[in-house]
């Protein structure tokens, strides 16, 4: 077996105020994957995906990015690893332009000059949007920026893309455009979600987190084909779609 | 979607000022108003001179003027209160039309006026001629400490998008029927003030774990460093070198 991109060992965490989110969560993610990672509201994934990129430490258990461990001297390079794309556009484009904001990331990793400007354009091709460089983040349409805010992460060649919901807010043509546009990156993913026709659709296999454990992990088709667990967890397809 | 005050300030253009990197220009602008500030109240005829120079700097930004006018509104508190000046202040009277006024009052109003009207005459060429983010960039260029650039690189991107949750909330509670009538309109007004302030802070939050994913270290990197060329320099320091001159001019003749 190659060395998974993601390993996470008995993770478990607890809030400062006490409240446990996560109860020893194992979870690998190998090259290449597509991964979705569902599970009903306050199960525990966003609390799961900052532990990826070291935002949180887990009180027990370990997190290892292609063989790295996440630790305080390996922060810098774990977090140009794992690209995380957050929910609202608008928390992950915080720059007066585009261009300055795709720049930013790789900008922190050193990068300076004609070499910068190549990632900077590299990545907004990648989604699309390479004519949107000089506009500023709030002019851009929903779409464009949740497309901008994937770039902003791809600038940093991340060796996986974890995106937390990247269909919601969208519309339906251009949540089809986005799935186009995963599907023809060469990146290992990790998506979290509750759009589970589109898990479907990207993702091969999915694992479900409910109360802070990880309850299925399979094939995506298989895992929600299976109805007492779907059922138990509060998963459910929307009306009229079947697998 | 955003139309904030940010999207109108600026002015696109191809005139010198526009061109001038925004370091050398802000460097001119507050060197100029330094100067123009510190010529001798008394001294009408040099204020008049440096307003000119003002108003020319500002007209070689070819901006309508139907843009400029409401800009230079900004002044207009000022100016009333260099209108009352004249009849609140004390010591001797002289009669204007069928006014009598006080003499320290009216040279004071006139000063004020035509420094006042100095400065927001080139802050405004300043601001047309200037993208926000340029601006942010030469507070960068001219070492301002981090902490404060980084605040005012914010505000430029999150003014629109809290100004539209602001009209979101407007509409939600108009749709229920509020109006803001009277006092009794002030707690709901002051809890909508109190949400989107508990909003903007979460926010805040959250766009902080995003940086911090993307390798942020508590310094904006310098992606694009500002260069301007000594012909550029020159001409931003041009309106600061004349109001030097007549600066020395009046206190010396």
């Amino acid at each position: 077996m190659s060395v998974p991109v993601l390993d996470l060992r008995g993770v478990a965490y607890a809030y400062p105020g006490g409240h446990q989110a996560l109860f020893g969560v194992d979870l690998h993610v190998h090259p290449g994957e597509r991964v979705a990672l569902l599970g009903p509201n306050g199960a525990g994934k966003t609390t799961l995906v900052l532990h990826l990129n070291g935002i949180l430490t887990p009180g027990a258990g370990s997190v290892t990015v292609s063989g790295l461990p996440v630790t305080h001297a390996n922060l810098l390079e774990v977090r140009r690893r794992v690209g995380i794309v957050f929910q609202d556009p608008d928390d992950q484009l915080f720059m007066p332009t585009v261009r300055d904001d795709v720049a930013f990331g790789p900008a922190n990793l050193g990068l300076r000059g004609a070499e910068l400007e190549a990632r900077v354009v590299e990545a907004l091709d990648l989604v699309g949007v390479g004519d949107l460089a000089d506009r500023a983040p709030h002019h851009l349409s929903f779409g464009q920026r949740r497309r901008v805010a994937i770039a902003t992460v791809l600038a940093m060649r991340p060796e996986i893309l974890v995106l937390d919901e990247p269909s919601s807010n969208l519309d339906p043509a251009s949540r089809r455009e986005l799935a186009g546009i995963l599907r023809s990156l060469d990146v290992t993913v990790l998506m979290v979600t509750h759009d589970l026709p589109y898990a479907v659709e990207l993702c091969e296999r999915s694992v479900v987190l409910s109360q802070g454990s990880v309850v299925a992990d399979g094939a995506t088709r298989e895992v929600l084909g299976d109805a007492t667990l779907m059922a138990r967890h509060r998963l459910e397809l929307p009306v009229g779609f079947s697998i | 979607m955003g139309s904030g005050s940010s999207a109108h300030l600026h002015v696109e253009g191809t005139t010198a000022l526009h061109r001038m990197p925004a370091h050398a220009k802000l460097v001119g602008l507050v060197a100029f108003v330094l100067l123009v500030v510190s010529v001798p109240a008394q001294h009408r005829l040099a204020l008049l001179v440096l307003l000119l120079v003002a108003v020319g700097v500002l007209l070689s930004t070819r901006v309508p003027v139907r843009h400029l006018l409401p800009r230079l509104a900004v002044e207009l508190p000022f100016a009333v209160f260099a209108l009352l000046l004249p009849f609140v202040a004390i010591g001797p009277q002289v009669q204007v039309g069928p006014f009598t006024v006080s003499q320290t009052g009216l040279d004071a109003a006139v000063a004020l006026l035509l420094k006042g009207t100095c400065g927001v005459v080139v802050a405004v060429a300043f601001a047309v001629t200037t993208r926000p983010r340029d601006l942010v960039r030469a507070l960068q260029h001219l070492r301002v400490p981090d902490t404060l650039v980084t605040i005012a690189g914010f505000m430029v991107r999150y003014v629109d998008v809290v100004g539209d949750q602001m009209r979101r909330m407007r509409v939600a509670r108009a749709s229920r029927g509020f109006t803001a009538r009277s006092v009794r309109a002030w707690p709901p007004l002051a809890a909508s003030t109190g949400a989107l302030f508990i909003r903007s802070y979460e926010r805040g939050e959250r766009v902080h774990l995003a940086m911090v994913s993307r390798g942020w270290s508590g310094r904006m990197p310098v992606t694009a460093p500002l260069v301007a060329t000594p012909a550029q320099w020159a001409l931003a320091l041009a309106p600061a070198a004349v109001a030097a001159a007549v600066t020395v001019g009046v206190r010396l003749g």
